[in-house]
């Protein structure tokens, strides 16, 4: 089934079109941060709460899709280098747009950026520090829970993170512009008659994601610099200090 | 030379039929003991390797161009005939007949034709089958179109490029004989000659155009497929690889060539804008079925934009000289009509060789998304070339050289007069007489290849039996021999002019003196020059680079060769044929109103031309044509 | 018209290949880019070089034989337009051309800007036809064909086959070619019985023949000349899906 040409492009747009749902959850459970301490930690820890094969079963599904659409992406890139080792001396396009051109470059700054994420934020390992980040707010009883919030908070406080996670979201657009679109082709479930529509769907859903997720270093960003006050930094860097 | 047409007894519908059961059968396990070389990838050398291959013989098939699918035939446009009578407007087998017939002026051989409009049935049953689109009404089943001087709607079509899709259908079932292994396809492939061993044609020798190497191939008979010989005009609507060679090297091994004067004029191509020009492109006749043809009534307004020159200025000459037909009269008449409206000082565009074709009416009449949908890829065509919107201003049309009736002659059964040889489709003289109706080499081209020579190439080799040489025999090995020769004398030739522009002038020489009109004078004249050209060829002639590898500059060299010999075969061939009949118009026959006329009592037979060495005149043999079926009529198309 | 030409020389397939660069006087605009490059030769000739091989045949734009790679683009800028249909006109006095043959490791060059397509042949061969035995047809009009689904078929069987396709492509697929093909037939009632076998063989043809993978970003059907659509790589993707899942159950 997936061993043809055709096969492994399903390979990638299935995995995509997982990917393309997570990112959209992900991302609306993110903006809770903006309602508050409380709501997003809450969030996060029915999260972690769920039942373990759940939990476990869809971030392996998850980590399943990343690695699946990676390494078909390499394979196809080695075939495709192969199918036309010599380069024209002056390579032009006439409707190929830079988003489409440059899923390989985009999507390997994403897998270094998803690791970097994960190891960041969900394995700590970069700052390990973040795992003490313990508080009862948005806790379902008296128990301390991870203080998700805080740790968001901290983790933009370096300006160079913040900035990566801005340019990796934009890198991200890029990759849905034409990846949404894409994934449907493949798939067989696109036509010229809504070819129109589906791609300026996929270009807006693209936007959504991206304003959506790098809104919030962007927001931690402003109030560094004095423009804005929206969050209450006084809990993490209570946090780290009680720690 | 024997010219027994062998036409089977019995009354004309049932000739075929009775020849069907009286041919020798082989016998299904002995198919794959034979061997049959097919020369050429079109629509008859398609449709008969894929077809013997199916039969199950063992058929090499070979091709100039890098694909069987690029074979010329790919670029008719509009249309193939049939006598379906799908439309319920009088069509019959007979009808379709007698137009052709008459179409031809009475120059072809009554049973072939009557054998072709039988089969065109089957043809679009065939093409139908194997995926060809052609074009349908809203209730799903075929449409039809009236094309080219016929009355009746029998024209089946695929856009504009019905050529193209009838050659994907063939080369489609080639493909699926070449995957089973019964054809082995060999493109790049020129055939430089052919090999006779005690008569019979027993293989060809063939040049790979890619590495040099020339080869031999050995079989029991050979087809040759090869198309006609328009490029000997050098400018004309053949693709630029088109040439003579093979069916002229068959005539030097002894095929007579029938009728090489017969040469068809199409009279809608763009004109020649210029000196650059290396060929003419084809606007589809059937732009004349909603196109008018017109020219300006007084010479002092051919300069003007056509769209300023007021209806009573103008003249339509085809509708005023022949009332029912009018726009759609026969190629040859409308040829002449425009050449006769030029050389009165009133043709258009670049050196006044040129006349309207008009939609405006049309336009105004169905819309111009009617026109659009019919012809849209043709117009598309002519704003490219000529960077002019002929939605809005009249196309610009001229005569070129489109397609030749002549070719080499073969018997009922399509052989040569080399036993096991044949030549189909265009390459051979049998069908059209004189004059081809539009829409009908599509049908002849498949009908040799479909429906005719699988059941008369059974009969010739089951009666000589399974037996190919060895290509290393002595006698192959002599031809190889002189075909290397050849080459290499070409490839020696380090002199100052180019093979193109030999070319270039035989085609003015052509052109001039055997184009759509010829006198006496004229043709004696063209065949002093040719002499003199082909003289200074062998002694000026420039090939650059070597015979080992992809060598453009020699592959046409050695065409131009073939063509300079060729070409005075056919003068020749025009001068004695002292009549004028169909595509082959000659000054001295024509009415007061300027027809031809026709010498049916000296004439009334295909000339067939026999090699005789060369630098001597070749003998001219007569096949004459009987008519019992039509009466001997004089065309008339008022 | 003066122009700059900067020509693709390569003696053959092992050949590493070079830029020959030269200059054409006098080039008419009426004159077709094949023209121009006849015109090339001619001089090459009198200079006593050897003339640039190129294939060419029909010279109207459907026989497919014609291909070069003009400024980075198969056929030249201009849309729906073989390399035979480019006019000269599309060019400015003075103007730097650069042609060089179509690139792909499907497509080996022969020599100069002549390349091998005989890969395409090979996909044909695979299930690009109907079996149908010569003689053994019903009649034409025993199966009604709907009109619409008979244009469809025919804007794919426009294909002629040149491979721009898979010469614009950065990955050198051959997907929009093979689509075509396969879709023409797909499309038509009489294609129905053998269109998974036609389906699964074709793509795996072409993928015997060292193509590349499909995109999705178009650059094939801008620069088809018989611009045909993306829409049939849509349904060859489909119908692979449906023919592969039902030979899974088979």
């Amino acid at each position: 089934m997936f061993t043809s040409s055709i096969g492994k492009k399903y390979l990638m747009a299935l995995s995509g079109l997982v990917l393309i749902g997570f990112v959209f959850v992900h991302m609306a459970g993110n903006l809770q941060i903006l309602m508050g301490q409380e709501k997003i930690n809450a969030y996060a820890h029915a999260l972690q709460s769920l039942p373990l094969p759940i939990l476990w079963g869809s971030r392996l599904f998850l980590l399943a899709a990343v690695i699946i659409h990676a390494i078909t992406a390499y394979q196809l890139v080695k075939e495709n280098r192969r199918a036309r080792p010599n380069q024209n001396y002056i390579e032009t396009t006439k409707r190929a747009g830079l988003a489409s051109l440059r899923m390989g470059l985009t999507g390997s700054i994403l897998l270094a950026f998803i690791v970097f994420h994960l190891l960041h934020f969900t394995i700590r390992t970069i700052y390990p520090e973040y795992s003490e980040m313990m508080t009862v707010v948005g806790s379902p009883d008296s128990n301390e829970i991870h203080d998700v919030y805080s740790m968001v908070l901290a983790g933009f406080q370096h300006t160079w993170i913040s900035v990566f996670y801005i340019v990796a979201m934009f890198l991200l657009c890029g990759h849905l512009a034409h990846g949404v679109s894409s994934a449907f082709q493949s798939l067989g479930f696109r036509s010229e008659n809504w070819r129109g529509k589906l791609e300026l769907t996929a270009k807006a859903y693209a936007w959504l994601i991206f304003t959506g997720f790098s809104i919030v270093p962007l927001l931690v960003l402003a109030q560094n610099w004095g423009i804005i006050t929206i969050f209450d930094i006084t809990a993490s860097t209570e946090t780290l200090a009680s720690n | 030379m024997n010219l027994d047409s062998k036409i089977p007894e019995g009354p004309l519908a049932d000739k075929w039929d009775n020849h069907r059961f009286s041919s020798k059968l082989v016998n299904p396990a002995n198919k794959r003991k034979y061997k049959v070389i097919v020369v050429g990838s079109g629509l008859a050398g398609g449709s008969a390797a894929a077809t013997l291959g199916e039969l199950g013989y063992n058929v090499d098939c070979f091709c100039y161009q890098d694909s069987p699918r690029r074979a010329h035939s790919i670029a008719a446009q509009g249309g193939i005939n049939a006598a379906k009578n799908y439309q319920n407007d009088g069509d019959s087998i007979h009808r379709l007949f007698y137009d052709t017939v008459k179409g031809g002026d009475f120059r072809s051989r009554e049973a072939n034709v009557y054998r072709l409009a039988q089969v065109s049935t089957n043809i679009i049953d065939q093409c139908v089958a194997q995926g060809v689109p052609f074009a349908r009404e809203y209730g799903g089943l075929l449409a039809n179109r009236s094309f080219g001087g016929a009355q009746v709607s029998r024209t089946f079509y695929a856009r504009g490029q019905t050529g193209q899709q009838l050659l994907l259908g063939a080369y489609s079932a080639l493909s699926r004989q070449i995957s089973a292994g019964q054809v082995k396809m060999h493109t790049r492939q020129e055939m430089l000659d052919i090999v006779v061993v005690d008569g019979h044609a027993k293989g060809i020798i063939t040049r790979n155009l890619a590495t040099g190497e020339t080869k031999a191939w050995t079989a029991d008979a050979v087809l040759l497929c090869t198309g006609g010989y328009g490029n000997v005009y050098y400018l004309s609507t053949n693709a630029i690889g088109c040439n003579v060679t093979a069916t002229f090297r068959a005539y030097r091994r002894g095929a007579g060539f029938a009728n090489p004067c017969f040469t068809q004029i199409h009279p809608t191509c763009i004109p020649v804008a210029g000196d650059h020009q290396s060929k003419l492109t084809l606007m589809s006749e059937s732009l004349r079925n909603d196109g008018r043809v017109w020219v300006p009534k007084n010479a002092e307004d051919t300069g003007k934009n056509p769209n300023d020159i007021a209806e009573a200025d103008r003249d339509y000459y085809l509708e005023r000289k022949y009332p029912s037909f009018g726009n759609l009269a026969p190629r040859d008449i409308s040829s002449r009509s425009a050449k006769e409206a030029c050389d009165e000082g009133r043709g258009v565009g670049p050196g006044g060789r040129g006349v309207y074709l008009d939609f405006s009416d049309s336009i105004t009449r169905l819309g111009e998304s009617a026109i659009r949908e019919r012809y849209g890829n043709l117009f598309q065509m002519y704003e490219r070339i000529t960077g002019e919107n002929a939605y809005q201003r009249p196309m610009r049309i001229y005569p070129a050289i489109h397609y030749t009736m002549g070719g080499l002659w073969v018997d009922y059964n399509l052989m040569t007069t080399i036993p096991g040889c044949f030549a189909l489709g265009e390459a051979n003289f049998s069908d059209h007489g004189a004059n081809r109706l539009g829409a009908s080499a599509l049908m002849q081209g498949l009908s040799d290849g479909y429906f005719v020579i699988p059941y008369t190439i059974g009969d010739y080799l089951a009666k000589s039996g399974a037996g190919a040489i060895s290509p290393d025999s002595p006698e192959v090995k002599e031809v190889m021999e002189s075909v290397r020769e050849r080459v290499d004398q070409l490839v020696s030739s380090k002199g100052k002019r180019s093979s193109r522009s030999y070319h270039k002038e035989l085609g003015q020489i052509m052109w001039e003196y055997a184009g759509m009109a010829r006198n006496e004078k004229g043709l004696n004249k063209a065949i002093g020059q040719i002499q003199d050209l082909r003289d200074d060829f062998n002694k000026n002639l420039l090939v650059p680079g070597s015979g080992d590898n992809l060598n453009a500059e020699l592959e046409r060299a050695g065409r131009v060769r073939d063509f300079l010999d060729f070409g005075e075969l056919l003068c020749r061939d025009a001068l004695e044929r002292n009549e004028s009949c169909g595509g082959h118009f000659r000054e001295e026959h024509q009415t007061e109103d300027g027809e031809a006329v026709r010498d049916d009592e000296n004439f009334a037979h295909a000339a067939v031309w026999e090699f005789d060495g060369d630098g001597k005149t070749p003998d001219r043999h007569q096949e004459k044509l009987t008519y019992d079926n039509v009466k001997l009529a004089v065309r008339s198309y008022k | 018209m003066k122009l700059f030409l900067k020509v693709w020389r390569q003696d053959d397939r092992n050949d590493e290949g070079r830029f020959e660069t030269h200059t054409l006087d006098n080039v008419s605009e009426d004159s077709s880019f094949l023209e121009m490059m006849d015109q090339l030769n001619e001089q090459l000739l009198e200079e006593g070089t050897e003339p640039v091989v190129f294939d060419h045949d029909c010279r109207e734009g459907i026989c497919g034989m014609c291909s070069l790679t003009i400024n980075g683009l198969p056929h030249g800028t201009e849309n729906s337009t073989t390399t035979c249909q480019l006019h000269m006109r599309k060019f400015e006095d003075g103007d730097t051309v650069t042609i060089e043959p179509f690139r792909a490791k499907a497509f080996p060059v022969v020599k100069d800007l002549v390349v091998d397509r005989s890969a395409f042949d090979s996909i044909t061969q695979a299930g690009g036809f109907i079996t149908v035995r010569t003689g053994s047809a019903p009649d034409g009009n025993a199966l009604p064909v709907p009109k619409d689904d008979s244009d469809k078929a025919m804007d794919a069987a426009a294909c002629i086959g040149c491979g721009a396709c898979v010469a614009s492509c950065k990955n050198a697929s051959a997907m929009l070619f093979t689509s075509a093909k396969a879709g023409h037939l797909n499309m038509l009632p009489q294609g129905q019985a053998e269109k998974d076998k036609r389906v699964l063989a074709m793509v795996s043809a072409m993928d015997e023949a060292g193509f590349g993978n499909c995109r999705n970003y178009g650059e094939c059907s801008a620069a088809c000349p018989k611009d045909i659509s993306l829409d049939y790589i849509a349904k060859l993707n489909r119908d692979h899906a449906k023919a592969k899942i039902k030979s899974i159950f088979a």
